[in-house]
């Protein structure tokens, strides 16, 4: 797939760039719209984005690996993120992950050979009332136990 | 003292997201009534001191001086910006306002940003938070339509535009200035103050940072008047805020208390006490940074002075709950392993320390610690405090003081018991 955006998305950055005083204010927007359109945020996606929006690609690598929800890697189709800080931690999210790490047959940072599971663990989610909490792509599951996510995990197209 | 329903009551609204149904159960009209009257920035901020109303997100500073610093003389731009990087573990108030009264949030912000002249307001909202920030961009639009936000508010004169900012994963950029250097479009690093964001903030405008519980209040102060509010807290922190409770209680959740009720009374009354009754060992007050109480301080009345004179912080009102099978070796190095991974790396101490600290924890935890890594620890962390641009050096240090001295028999047992299995001498000598 040849890395530029659409005319659609092209409009959206368009419309992101007026929409700060400053044109660089945008990239972290501009990044999780590449990251949306490209899967993951590759040399080739950070080099495109700084072109197209006219800085450096140092500068854009420096963003981009700062913050842990922009992907450097390809994720599986399904992202787990287990949170595993301390109100997790104490409501059994160490069971959770021992559980999903047999299950999947893979480490904290791995993806299943099928691409269909990438796991990580993660800090707070800020679901503490529900905890042990995971994020699966963009939602989040609580009250966990390891029925309720074999459940979950079954449940999944 | 005790239970109220302030911000809460609209939890427990049906429908409440929409626009039509907060303004059925009386939304808006605190907004209404500053932007149609024409309030002064001046008499808005006056309302606010007089509620004595302070910034939930964690420090508590009191919110109507925080207005009072901005200069409104000086041509060019203000901003309000309106921090939903909720992080700090054990913290989860501000979600429940934003996916449960969105409106409410932008109703404060609509009053915050008349106090200063803001035409333009900033939500960063944590990019983990994707069903909130859905939510709250219809409820944007929802008021755009309305005509409270966009041109001539309320048909007034006034114009206020609010954008939403996802962020993308970084504790650090909860930190004021971390989250304005994140929203400008760079690393989340934090900034030396002075200069103060009143003065130099956004863009380097004079702007307004808010957490949004805090926004979330201000047409509650302005609806019932400051001087209700005021008088439902302790004297120096006015009304109420949101407590949320976590780990071994009965019924974890949101509770909305005023300043001042006692910590015993919101663990055992409200949340139900120490799940399958068992006994309480400690309680994490105010999200992971702030010290830890043991089970017999649980006396302690709710109020940011009480559990300052504590040695501990109210923090942003994120209580972890621990019942006496709890392992508090495993709870510290968990807590240094956040801090450390969160660091931004860009003051020494902070940076290196956190690394040192969870080293020390990981050889402690293990089995492999002595009597003289406890001391180490303690070392460390007090030559962090105080040491580094952003409270986050702090937030890493206070914890594992506090563990350490409040329970350092259990730390003891675990590098003796380690010594024993060894077969060597307790303590031994420095290199």
């Amino acid at each position: 797939m040849p890395v530029a955006f659409n005319d659609q998305q092209m409009k959206t950055v368009r419309h992101l760039l007026e929409h700060y005083p400053r044109k660089n204010a945008a990239l972290g927007d501009v990044l999780h719209l590449a990251q949306e359109a490209f899967g993951h945020l590759s040399p080739e996606v950070e080099e495109y984005v700084a072109g197209l929006m006219e800085l450096p690609v140092s500068y854009v690598h420096q963003v981009v690996s700062f913050y842990t929800l922009y992907l450097r890697k390809p994720v599986g189709k399904y992202h787990l993120m287990l949170c595993d800080n301390v109100s997790c931690m104490i409501c059994g999210a160490g069971e959770l992950l021992e559980h999903l790490r047999k299950k999947l047959g893979i480490e904290v940072g791995g993806t299943t050979a099928d691409g269909r599971f990438t796991l990580w663990t993660v800090e707070c989610l800020g679901a503490c009332e529900a905890a042990p909490v995971i994020m699966i792509n963009d939602k989040y599951y609580g009250s966990l136990t390891t029925r309720k996510l074999d459940e979950l995990l079954d449940g999944l197209e | 003292m005790g239970q109220v329903k302030l911000i809460s009551r609209f939890f427990e609204i049906e429908g409440c997201r929409l626009r039509r149904v907060y303004e059925e159960n009386g939304g808006y009209a605190a907004a209404r009534r500053v932007i149609t009257e024409n309030w002064t920035g001046e008499k808005i901020i006056e309302t606010l001191k007089k509620s004595n109303l302070r910034g939930l997100g964690g420090a508590g500073f009191p919110t109507g001086m925080k207005w009072g610093f901005v200069p409104r003389d000086q041509e060019g731009p203000r901003y309000l910006v309106v921090n939903a990087d909720e992080s700090e573990p054990g913290t989860f108030k501000d979600r429940h306002v934003m996916l449960h009264a969105p409106h409410l949030l932008i109703e404060g912000i609509i009053i915050a940003a008349a106090s200063i002249d803001a035409e333009e307001a900033f939500i960063y909202i944590r990019g983990e938070y994707w069903e909130p920030y859905r939510v709250m961009l219809e409820a944007l639009e929802e008021a755009r339509q309305a005509g409270y936000l966009g041109e001539n508010i309320f048909g007034s004169d006034r114009r206020l535009e609010v954008m939403i900012h996802r962020g993308a994963g970084a504790y650090i950029c909860g930190e004021e200035t971390a989250l304005l250097s994140s929203l400008e479009g760079y690393k989340g690093f934090p900034k030396l103050k002075p200069p103060f964001p009143a003065v130099k903030g956004l863009f380097s405008r004079p702007t307004v940072i808010n957490n949004v519980e805090t926004l979330s209040y201000v047409p509650i102060v302005i609806d019932k008047g400051p001087e209700y509010f005021a008088g439902l807290g302790t004297e120096r922190s006015g009304g109420a805020r949101l407590f949320g409770v976590s780990g071994h209680v009965e019924r974890p959740g949101v509770y909305e208390l005023t300043l001042g009720t006692p910590m015993r009374e919101l663990i055992y009354t409200h949340a139900g006490g120490v799940r399958n009754g068992a006994k309480l060992k400690a309680v994490i007050p105010g999200g992971t940074s702030c010290p830890v109480l043991r089970a017999d301080e649980i006396d302690v009345p709710l109020d940011f002075d009480s559990l300052a004179r504590l040695g501990s912080m109210l923090g942003s009102g994120g209580t972890i709950v621990m019942d006496e099978t709890t392992d508090l070796v495993e709870v510290l190095l968990r807590i240094c392993r956040f801090y450390s991974w969160e660091s931004c790396g860009q003051c020494t101490p902070c940076r290196e320390g956190t690394g040192w600290m969870t080293r020390i924890m990981e050889r402690v935890a293990g089995g492999q610690g002595n009597s003289r890594d406890l001391d180490d620890l303690v070392d460390i962390a007090q030559k962090i405090t105080g040491n580094t641009i952003c409270p986050l050096g702090d937030a890493a240090a206070l914890p594992v003081i506090s563990f350490i001295t409040k329970f350092r028999d259990e730390f003891e047992a675990r590098v003796a018991s380690a010594a024993a299995a060894a077969g060597r001498p307790q303590a031994t000598e420095r290199v």
